[in-house]
């Protein structure tokens, strides 16, 4: 009776395990890029992701890059806020200590704001490939 | 200072890197991938480049 019970919570325990392991790799590759990778043991692919993603954002800022805010009520300034809060920790950290530009001044701060957007775009790539991969949609 | 070539190279390779990565399951077909990634997106800036130069001359 008692080796019964055992096999009807087993199962149980491991099916939460199962469903919370995905929602926090996506969490966790979200706020710091590569992190999701980096969880579930995929080192290498974790760090080049780290470097990439890393790569865009310094070079996005080193440009002064435009830093988008969510309520400035145009529409083109929203996209680019979504964009950019792809990249999880590092949006904020930007946003907290005021780096970027508030506005675009020169072509280069142009080309500065799409490394922004776009890294934030690529690192969701990343937090949902992490997430294919926790739960199984992804072989390897 | 980054120039305009360098600035898409840079940005070439960093995204390259993460449809490599995202896009194929296998280590040898994410570098295959990524390299074509990259070539396309150079590719297209070099032509870019020429169609640009031509409809200006």
């Amino acid at each position: 009776m008692a080796t019964g019970v055992q096999k009807i919570t087993q199962p149980q325990s491991n099916s939460q395990e199962k469903s919370t392991l995905p929602a926090l790799v996506l969490l966790v590759g979200w706020l710091v890029p590569g992190a999701g990778h980096l969880l579930l043991g995929k080192w290498v692919r974790g760090l080049l992701l780290f470097a990439s993603i890393l790569g865009m954002y310094l070079i996005g800022l080193g440009l002064q890059g435009k830093i988008y805010t969510p309520n400035t009520g145009d529409i083109l300034d929203i996209l680019g806020f979504i964009g950019q809060l792809g990249m999880g920790l590092l949006y904020f950290i930007a946003r907290w200590f005021g780096l970027g530009a508030t506005s675009m001044v020169n072509t280069l701060s142009d080309y500065g704001t799409k490394f922004l957007i776009v890294g934030g775009l690529l690192n969701l790539i990343s937090a949902v490939d992490a997430h294919s991969l926790a739960n199984g949609r992804k072989a390897s | 200072m980054l120039s305009h070539f360098s600035a898409a190279l840079l940005f070439a390779l960093f995204c390259s890197v993460v449809f490599g990565i995202t896009q194929r399951s296998q280590p040898k077909k994410m570098f295959h991938f990524g390299a074509y990634c990259f070539v396309l997106f150079i590719g297209g800036v070099i032509l870019a480049s020429w169609l640009m130069w031509a409809i200006k001359h």
